[in-house]
């Protein structure tokens, strides 16, 4: 039972999800840069937060060129569990392995703060550890994660109960409050929040540690 | 020969950089302005190609990379020297 962490130039939440994989699931966790291109060995994959190529472009644009992600599609298809968080939740809809885009803030600015999100998925590989509607706390942090889908995709979404994440209180102007959603298959999740920095109660919140463990679980 | 892209967000999705630009030029006494939009400008220059592989490799860049279907529309014009 191994963890992926995909490393880019301008990943910066790789530690954090190291530490977290590391220290309070015991699991084997290695740093994979972007140029490798085999992750057959590894059960988990997490592309994690950051501003991979400066976020030049549009966030995440260059970055879904990058080797590995050729890897991480084979991996997909197999069904494995791949969680993208914050600029990887960028990567993500960039490389079209889930549907929508991620455009800047309606408030123009830079969020960092401690947002309230409800789990309206609870039966995903990734969420199986929370009750459905459970409020949970983690911190944002992004300029361009306001998760912009039109009405037909939304309605696609709600129906096939693609969408793991809502913000309680909007603070980016998401569609339909969109904080994560799943792919089709439910084997992919991308969301804004970051669960690795609410995995202790030392920094205030520990229920974000439950995605990787239900990650971990569902492979043992 | 150079090509110059324009890419801007699709009808319908709101540009909060735009509409906080007219605001503040409203502030300061500009009016008649209905919409401002602020997009990107990309300007390409090119080695021995003829316009239409110049048009074959704009379209393509953009298609690819430059503007993202799902938000952005994108246009461009070839300047011959």
């Amino acid at each position: 039972m191994k963890f992926a962490i995909i490393v880019f130039p301008g990943s910066n939440c790789d530690y954090d999800a190291y530490y977290v994989i590391s220290k309070h699931l015991k699991a084997k966790v290695d740093f994979i840069w972007h140029k490798e291109s085999d992750l057959k060995d590894y059960d988990c994959i997490i592309i994690p937060g950051g501003f991979s190529y400066g976020d030049y472009l549009r966030a995440g644009a260059i970055a879904q060129f990058s080797r590995i992600m050729d890897a991480i599609k084979v991996e997909a298809k197999k069904g494995k569990s791949i969680i993208g968080i914050c600029n990887g939740f960028q990567i993500l809809v960039e490389s079209r392995l889930l549907p929508g885009a991620l455009i800047t803030n309606n408030t123009t600015r830079f969020i960092s703060k401690k947002i309230k999100l409800k789990v309206t998925n609870s039966n995903s590989l990734f969420t199986k550890n929370y009750q459905i509607n459970e409020e949970i706390e983690m911190p944002i942090a992004h300029k361009q994660g306001n998760y912009y889908a039109n009405k037909d995709l939304i309605d696609r979404l709600e129906d096939n109960n693609q969408i793991a994440f809502k913000y309680i209180k909007n603070p980016n102007g998401s569609s339909g409050d969109i904080a994560g959603i799943l792919n089709k298959n439910k084997n992919i999740l991308g969301m804004m929040p970051h669960p690795e920095r609410a995995a202790e109660l030392l920094l205030g919140e520990c229920r974000g540690v439950e995605i990787f463990r239900s990650m971990l679980h569902q492979v043992l | 020969m150079k090509a110059k892209i324009y890419i801007n967000y699709k009808e319908g999705i709101l540009d909060p950089e735009g509409a906080t630009v007219s605001k503040a030029l409203k502030s300061i006494g500009i009016n008649g302005i209905t919409e401002l939009l602020i997009g990107k400008c990309i300007e390409m220059s090119f080695d021995n190609q003829t316009k239409e592989q110049a048009i074959k490799i704009v379209e393509d860049s953009c298609t690819k990379l430059l503007a993202n279907p799902n938000t952005e529309v994108f246009q461009y014009k070839i300047i011959e020297d």
